[in-house]
């Protein structure tokens, strides 16, 4: 099955191993994730005030793309896969003020008048791991080659994948996608209850303190839970929760490490595509757990 | 096909009835202006002519090279020969290929609402908007590629209205790309290696000298690569 996919600019820079490890593993699983030869960026951060229209001609006009890539027979069904959850965030909610708001839905179609056409609104946003689920569990297990075991995994949602509740991928308090794919990966899946907190966000780049501080508390509360590592579906998580650390191991002299990496990633490695891990690209370094675990062999890209 | 037929504009403000056929740079000189800036090579290649123009009836501000465009009937016209922007130095060896160099220099690209009025307001028909995108996201091949025909006229950057300058964008991708994607290519070197031992020197000795009727002649008779 052909998809469009819309990848955003973080994985185009600081979070490959996330586009990687996602395109590989989806063709295991019979899809191809298609990307729109013309997009932009997501607008990042979903506009709460009703009359900014300007902020939605980014999220809408990457909508559009896709509309147009269906008319041009690029992909099967006019729907997108997004991986970042920020992407998907923003693209879903824009998305449903277009359809919810005809004031506004005109004038953004006022502002794409060079564009060949307009956008109609009927365009489903997903995430990938929406996706995988609706192809079934069972074709997953199928799928894996090197099951995860032994392997104590904390999948961590953080925010923007399940709130605001209606747009969410799963139940907005007690949600299950992630842990469903980390069962059928073969994992030891570790329920903690930090997995719905925030990571901090955009705090990272003028309030760093804040953001070691909120790492700190959720790697802890998974640490003591029993989890060897986590797992996440979002850039900036995966950057807050991994890279930060090296700022919680200075405020905490008592925290150690954890290693953070991509859900895909975990998802490749069952599938047996090493290759596509990129598991170098994550800090701190998961693969002396990994190589521990027997789960891969030695020199990964 | 316009011949004898007149048109009224108004330059700055004032009208002027000028001859249909004319570009906006000639109707200017028709009305008894002379240009001391926002004239150029008056070939559509140096992007020193900006123009912007209304036609009565109409609320569209469009762009225009003034040495290109020819008038229409009702156009309300002003030259913007210059755009303020400050163009950052660097030392192009010292640079990363990839999207940490146009933030280091450029930051203000990450404000691009992607509302494209920068691709609205391009005389080239550059998809401006699209290549500041690609930039964001350190496709430097693309946005090299989509920049290309950038004159640097400044249009782009008087009209965004996130304050960005997308074609110092362009500019240094196109820069990044010939010097780290494509790399410098052979017969480049071996021009700049021929320069560099005077191999020109004596040409251009004589092109200096020489009568003005004799270069006329030789430059409108010269070898061109495209035909």
């Amino acid at each position: 099955m052909k998809l469009a996919y819309y990848p955003g600019c973080t994985l185009k820079t600081t979070g490959k191993s996330f586009e990687t490890s996602a395109l590989e593993s989806a063709k295991v699983l019979g899809l191809e994730l298609v990307e729109p030869s013309r997009w932009n960026c997501c607008g990042t951060v979903h506009s709460l005030v009703k009359d900014d229209v300007m902020h939605h001609l980014a999220p809408i006009r990457n909508l559009l793309r896709i509309e147009q890539m269906q008319a041009s027979g690029r992909i099967d069904e006019k729907r997108v896969v997004t991986l970042c959850a920020m992407c998907y965030n923003t693209l879903k909610r824009s998305n449903n003020v277009f359809n919810n708001n005809s004031d506004l839905a005109r004038k953004v179609g006022e502002n794409f008048e060079n564009e060949t056409s307009n956008y109609s609104g009927g365009v489903t946003v997903e995430h990938l791991l929406e996706t995988i689920r609706s192809l079934g569990w069972s074709l997953v297990k199928d799928k894996v080659k090197k099951p995860l075991a032994g392997l104590k995994v904390a999948p961590y949602y953080g925010c923007l994948l399940l709130r605001p509740r209606g747009i969410g991928i799963d139940d907005a308090d007690n949600p299950h996608v992630m842990e469903d794919l980390l069962t059928a990966l073969g994992a030891d899946v570790v329920n903690f209850p930090f997995k719905l907190k925030c990571c901090g966000s955009y705090h990272t780049v003028e309030m760093k303190e804040v953001v070691a501080d909120l790492s700190h508390r959720i790697l802890k509360q998974a640490e003591e839970a029993g989890a060897e590592i986590v797992a996440t579906a979002c850039p900036l998580c995966e950057f807050n929760l991994g890279d930060r650390q090296i700022l919680v191991q200075k405020k905490y002299a008592t925290f150690k490490s954890i290693p953070v990496v991509y859900f895909t990633q975990l998802t490749a490695l069952a599938f047996g595509l090493e290759q596509a891990t990129s598991f170098d690209e994550n800090k701190p370094d998961p693969k002396p757990l990994l190589k521990d675990k027997g789960l891969i062999k030695g020199d990964l890209k | 096909m316009n011949e004898g037929k007149m048109v009224t504009i108004y330059v700055m403000g004032k009208k002027q009835i000028v001859p249909a056929d004319l570009t906006i740079m000639k109707a200017i000189e028709y009305a008894g202006y002379q240009f001391k800036r926002g004239a150029g090579c008056r070939g559509g290649f140096c992007g020193a002519c900006a123009s912007v123009y209304r036609k009565r009836g109409s609320y569209k501000l469009q762009g225009a090279l003034a040495c290109q465009k020819i008038v229409e009937d009702g156009m309300i016209i002003t030259q913007i020969p210059f755009s303020p922007n400050e163009k950052k130095t660097y030392n192009i060896n010292e640079l990363k290929a990839d999207a940490s160099t146009f933030l280091e220099y450029y930051p203000e690209i990450t404000r691009c609402l992607a509302c494209n009025t920068c691709t609205k307001s391009c005389p080239q028909d550059i998809m401006v908007m699209d290549y500041v995108q690609a930039a964001i996201r350190g496709d430097i091949a693309l946005t090299a590629k989509l920049s290309f025909d950038c004159i640097g006229c400044g249009l782009c950057a008087m009209r965004c209205p996130a304050e960005i300058v997308p074609f110092n964008i362009g500019q240094l991708a196109r820069r990044l790309e010939s010097k780290y994607v494509e790399g410098p290519t052979e017969h480049v070197l071996k021009r700049c290696e021929e320069v560099k031992e005077g191999k020109f020197d004596s040409e251009i000795s004589e092109l200096m000298i020489m009568d003005k009727k004799i270069l006329t002649n030789k430059y409108n008779n010269r070898e061109l690569r495209i035909k």
